[in-house]
């Protein structure tokens, strides 16, 4: 019989460094998206609660930290990030293999996807436990910011090399600025 | 000429440089025209139209004469202003515009032509015969005429584009754009200070001038330096704010690396987005030019450029200066060259009776220049003054005609600016810009004084509107001397004066616009071309407007202003589209199939983003249809792979899923059992196609939909509209899978055999019947299994999770091969299919409905849905419309082409008697005949019908039989098999 | 330009896509007059001034109702489609 063998999503691609600007792969252990149905949302989230012990995260906000991560991607929409997960009340949906998740860190961090991301990353506006649907580049996706210095952005699995290619670019270009 | 021990640049080095191959040397801090002037270098250019030689008129990014080409082979950048192009090691220059040099140009015997090159010169003149116009005219008055040319190379080089936000937008770093920004950033706003210059200050590094008890450069150090200190504030030099936008939106191009001899990998320019909830415009004023015979050669400078070039670079445009004006900024450029020791040989001041307190050279006051003379510089000018007539020797005349408000952004949004009697200049009309204030000598407050203050005064109401306290904003003092001056626009001649410098435009060219009734100030501007050149008339357009207003017979403000569209500066089209090259054009999709067979040679295709092989080649060089060919045999006859993940995948989930299917499907899936699939059709609201695929029930609220590759996006969108916008109430969520799985399909006799050895459970014809659905393991690893075929074979679809894909693919090619088959493209899919005659996008293009593709009874008579109501309006039924049918070619010429059109066979091949188009075609090896489908007047009516088809394109005609669609297995036996 | 999604708050114009007069929220019953359909189909009035138009953020999928000014481009305010006034 024959082994199949897990490759991920930027297999071969990462880790990439560049002046102050580190990208590598993150490897949650599984992605889930969990849709609120209407109708009994209380006990949807109270499940999901029981199960992850986290809430249903605020629009534009995640919960939790590096084991397990609720974040939210849409009106009554989130990914669950780190454990499976599956409640009633809720559509949940495994993704784990529908997404490259990257890191990117670093002092230039936020300079780089401002050559990327239309949207307003600033201290204030986009903190750490924020959370965005927005672009990089053509691409959409989650942007999240998990540290001072640090974002994992979800885009595309089939899109890893398109985004790792644009993120290199930005990273080379804001290098060479010093 | 250098003047010793003055300016901002730094003597201790030497910077070399070539123009038109001659070696020269300036000094870091100067401009390509400031060390040009320093070395004597006076003619620069020649003019767009009559090739009259032209030297620096200005110190700015509004400079109209001093274009020239930068650089060398795929890197040479044309119509560069050396007024912004910075000095550095190495740098290669060439003149434009002339043949064979700049001091010999054979085209300047346009110049002698020049009385009968006015305005409108080219469309009275070459009318006749109509024809020439293109072949003829057009390319020689191309050749003759023009600026700097590209390399006609694809530009290497590396640019950028980038968002910024802040609350503050502070456009102009003088006196007032500097105070706005210091008093919101000690308020703690976020500032972007954008300086279109190198270095901050403005006028004050073209001034000599105190502020407070520094001088005014000094105090520009001192306000740097603690700009630079707060977090809040982020300095944006060489950033020339290009246009205002909606929503607090500002376009701006900042020249990255195009000072520096190697940029590394850092970007050539970037163009930013810049979002601010504020902005405060203190982007000052340009001085505007006085009109008068012959006033354009090399020497005739801006008077505010020449006291530029004096106080920031030390240099003397001349040896023997005269100044010409209608102000006091005119007395103020005298005595300051006059106090640097450079030699005046006279003022002329138009105003009648003034004086100069402390000149040492001669004045003439009511006086205006006349005329000029020196081929290839100035050497002489002619003066009339109150005195009577003279003549004057100088090598250079500054001069002065007031200035006009930069207030170009203000514009940006529909703004029309207004006139102010008192300046006889336009300012910017209130709120032109929402958030945005015109500050200092933008809005006319000329005075130093006044622009400090007034940019005080803006920063800290931007703060206070932003909701931050301000604390006690202290003003410095400075020069408050108002502004004294008096209106002049032309003096009156009989000699060529010119207005728009780059486009050669004169006054007699609006007079000529004026009399031939060209009044309006749009209508001139195109009759003349005044204002179109690449600096937008920002020396000439007002002059402009003063002489169309004269010539009208009305005031300025009613004869109009011209409209300011961005970007305020030419901004390069690399810049824009900066990172949209190669590999950033577009995202590319990829397969986890994708490496496995680019290494098997397969050529791929693009479809929408995905990249999907067309064929694979089962030898080196294999020509494509011999490769399809062998792909579909394989196929009807053994086993073949086919990786069909790009595909749309849609979970929809909830317990009103059935129910919202039955809604945007054309037939009904909430009767579907769990474990069953079903084929769909998706129409749009108007009734016409816009989907089909499969949706299989993998549970009572669980359906999963399958898209054609090229709509996924499309029915996503829609999807989410038909839930939020139509039916809120239904209890149903809808995500996109189409990445969580690796999806294959196996298809061919063989395919279950195959199967069977791939997944942990065997199945068979009972358990898995067509159209079937279900969970499954493969190799441990759980998956899902579809009976479905688009091959009309006996076939599954197998998906796994997507991480797994890369290894199952190669697995299921080493299992097919062994029983004969092998992996398939696009191009065999294609044939296998149109044997079968099912549709995809070729043929629902858009214009079709249901009922043209013979599908009128899935539209379920049992429930509403989308397009439903529209699809039975009469003419989307009507027995006349063009119908899908089978074509086989039947004449000697045994083949039929896409996108051929079909005639009765008698009829002419006009477009009259069209009966109807090809849309798919292919070579069918199972069939041994070209098959096509296609859309043909009451087409199923008609089978059996021998129709003509005319290619008009490839030129290719024939005859064809109509035919069913379905040309293979028409019973379907072998898709249960 | 910038918009408001109901859901992300503002966000720049290139996140979004135009689909036209929030008038499609109003379909018409299957039964209606042809008169009706084609009102809703086809026919869109052009002012200057106040519209009510649909906007798509494709990044979070929420489809949404914005008021805007087609004379300035002033946006007065958003609505997701699914809570908007029909």
């Amino acid at each position: 019989m024959v082994d199949l063998v897990a490759k991920s999503p930027c297999d071969g691609l990462l880790p990439v460094s560049h002046g102050a600007a580190m990208l590598d792969e993150v490897l949650p252990e599984a992605i889930t998206s969990v849709a609120l149905l209407g109708g009994s949302d209380a006990d949807a989230t109270k499940a999901l609660a029981d199960a992850l012990g986290l809430g249903f995260p605020a629009t534009n906000r995640f919960e939790g930290s590096d084991g397990v991560k609720i974040v939210s991607i849409g009106p009554g929409k989130a990914f669950v990030l780190g454990r499976p997960v599956a409640i009633d009340g809720a559509a949940c949906t495994d993704q784990s293999d529908a997404w490259a998740v990257m890191a990117l860190e670093g002092g230039d961090a936020r300079a780089v996807l401002a050559r990327l991301c239309p949207a307003d990353l600033r201290d204030g506006e986009f903190d750490v436990g924020h959370a965005a649907q927005t672009l990089l580049g053509h691409m959409t996706c989650t942007m999240i910011r998990t540290g001072a210095e640090r974002y994992e952005i979800l885009v595309f699995r089939s899109m890893a090399q398109t985004a790792v290619h644009e993120l290199e670019r930005a990273m080379r270009s804001v290098a060479a600025l010093g | 000429m250098r003047l010793e021990g003055r300016g901002l640049i730094d003597r201790t080095r030497e910077v070399a440089f070539t123009f038109d191959g001659r070696r020269y040397s300036g000094h870091p801090g100067d401009t390509l025209a400031s060390a040009l002037l320093a070395n004597d270098v006076r003619l620069v250019a020649r003019s767009f139209k009559y090739h009259r030689p032209r030297g620096v008129f200005g110190a700015g990014s509004e400079e109209p004469n001093a274009l020239v080409t930068v650089g060398r082979g795929a890197a040479q950048t044309p119509n560069t202003r050396a007024t912004v192009q910075e000095l550095f090691e190495g740098l290669e220059v060439v003149s434009q515009n002339r043949w064979p040099t700049l001091e010999r140009d054979v085209m300047s015997v346009n110049d002698l032509a020049g009385p009968f090159l006015s305005a409108g010169f080219y469309y009275k003149t070459f009318m006749w015969p109509q024809a020439f116009w293109e072949k003829l005219y057009e390319p020689i008055i191309r050749r003759a005429a023009g600026l700097g040319a590209l390399s006609g190379e694809p530009d290497t080089a590396h640019y950028d584009k980038a968002f910024a936000h802040c609350d503050l937008l502070v456009v102009g770093s003088g006196p007032a754009g500097l105070m706005a920004a210091l008093v919101a950033a000690r308020a703690g706003a976020d500032v972007i200070l954008a300086e279109e210059d190198s270095r901050l200050g403005g006028r004050l590094l073209a001034e000599d001038e105190r502020i407070g008890a520094k001088s005014g450069v000094g105090w520009v150090e001192d306000v740097r330096g603690e700009l630079g200190n707060f977090p809040n504030v982020r300095i944006m030099t060489r950033t020339t704010v290009t246009g205002a936008y909606d929503q607090g939106t500002y376009g701006a191009l900042e020249r990255v690396a195009l000072h520096l001899a190697d940029p590394g990998d850092a970007p050539l320019e970037t163009f930013w987005r810049i979002v601010a909830k504020r902005c405060v415009l203190a982007a000052g004023a340009l001085e505007r030019p006085i009109a008068f015979a012959d006033n354009d050669r090399p020497g005739i400078m801006s008077a505010a450029a020449v006291r530029a070039y004096l106080h920031r670079w030390g240099v003397a445009p001349g040896k023997l200066v005269t100044v010409f004006g209608n102000n006091d900024d005119a007395h103020r450029t005298a005595r300051d060259l006059a106090a640097a020791g450079v030699k005046i040989a006279g003022l002329i001041d138009s105003r009648r009776d003034v004086s100069v307190a402390d000149g040492d050279f001669p004045v003439f006051s009511g006086g205006e220049v006349t005329g000029t003379a020196g081929r290839r510089g100035l050497r002489e000018i002619k003066i009339r003054h109150s005195g009577g007539e003279r003549s004057i020797w100088t090598d250079c005349l500054a001069v002065s005609g007031g200035w006009n408000p930069t207030v170009h952004l203000t514009c940006h949004m529909n703004g029309r600016p207004v006139w102010d009697d008192g300046l006889a200049a336009f300012i910017p009309a209130e709120g032109a810009v929402p958030g945005m204030t015109p500050v200092g000598a933008a809005r006319g407050v000329f005075s130093t004084a006044g622009c400090l203050e007034d940019g005080a005064r803006a920063g800290q109401a931007a703060a206070e509107a932003l909701g931050l306290a301000v604390s006690a904003v202290d003003i410095p003092g400075g020069d408050d001397t108002p502004f004294a001056f008096e209106p002049k626009w032309r003096v009156p001649g009989r000699r060529r004066a010119w207005l728009d410098f780059q486009n050669d435009v004169t006054v007699k060219d609006v007079e000529l616009a004026a009399k031939e009734n060209f009044r309006s100030v749009e209508h001139m501007k195109r009759y003349t071309t005044q204002g179109m050149a690449p600096d937008q008339g920002k020396n000439s357009n007002i002059g402009a407007l003063a002489v169309l207003a004269d010539a009208t017979g009305r005031a300025i403000p009613e004869t109009g202003t011209t409209t300011y569209r961005p970007p305020f500066v030419p901004v390069s089209l690399s810049a824009m589209g900066a990172g949209a090259r190669g590999k950033g054009f577009a995202p590319e999709r990829f397969t986890t199939s994708h490496s496995a067979t680019v290494a098997r040679g397969a050529p791929m295709i693009e479809a929408g983003l995905w990249y999907r092989p067309s064929y694979f080649p089962a030898i080196e060089g294999e020509f494509w249809r011999e490769a399809c060919d062998r792909e579909v045999a394989m196929v009807r006859n053994h086993v073949g792979i086919c990786d069909v993940s790009t595909l749309g995948k849609v979970d929809i989930q909830g317990p009103d899923a059935g129910a919202f299917l039955d809604f945007v499907y054309t037939n009904m899936f909430s009767t579907l059992k769990v474990g069953r699939v079903r084929y769909g059709l998706m129409l749009r609201e108007d009734g016409h196609v816009m989907d089909d695929g499969t949706t299989a029930r993998l549970g009572d609220a669980h359906f999963v939909m399958t898209t054609t590759t090229a709509a996924a996006g499309q029915v996503m969108q829609h999807l989410e509209f038909v839930h939020q916008c139509l039916r809120p109430d239904l209890r149903v969520r809808i995500m996109s899978v189409t990445e969580q799985w690796a999806q294959f399909a196996v298809a061919g006799p063989k395919a279950r055999d195959l199967l069977n050895d791939v997944l942990d459970t065997p199945i068979d014809g009972e358990s898995w019947p067509f159209m079937a659905c279900g969970a499954v393991t493969v190799a441990g690893v759980p998956g899902r299994l579809f009976r479905i075929s688009f091959s009309g074979e006996h076939a599954y679809e197998v998906a796994v999770p997507a991480r797994y894909g890369d290894t199952l693919f190669r697995h299921l090619l080493s299992l097919a091969e062994s029983m004969g088959g092998g992996p398939y493209g696009m191009e065999a899919l294609n044939v296998l299919r149109i044997e079968k005659g099912f549709i995809t996008h070729s043929e629902i293009h858009g214009r079709v409905t249901a009922f043209d593709i013979g599908m009128e009874r899935m539209i379920s008579a049992k429930k509403d849905c989308i397009g439903k109501s529209a699809a039975a309006r009469p003419g989307l039924v009507d027995p006349d419309r063009e119908r899908l049918v089978g074509l086989k070619p039947v004449g000697s010429v045994r083949q039929i082409t896409a996108g051929a059109h079909l005639f009765n066979k008698d009829d002419p091949a006009t477009r009259a008697h069209d009966q109807g188009y090809i849309t798919s075609v292919g070579w069918s090896p199972t069939l041994e005949s070209y098959l096509g489908l296609g859309f043909l007047r009451r087409g199923p009516e008609r089978v059996g019908e021998v129709v003509r088809m005319v290619d008009h394109l490839r030129d290719v005609e024939t005859l064809c039989e109509v035919c069913d669609p379905v040309f293979f297995d028409p019973e379907g036996g072998r898709v249960r098999g | 330009m910038r918009l408001d999604c109901p859901h992300c708050g503002k966000r720049d114009r290139r996140e979004f896509t135009y689909r036209g007069d929030a008038l499609a929220l109003l379909r018409p019953d299957p039964g209606a007059e042809a008169a009706a359909w084609d009102d809703y189909l086809h026919n869109r009035d052009n002012p200057a001034g106040l519209t009510r138009e649909l906007w798509y953020h494709d990044p979070c999928g929420t489809w949404a109702v914005v008021e805007r000014d087609t004379l300035t481009h002033h946006v007065a305010g958003s609505q997701a489609a699914a809570e908007a006034d029909r």
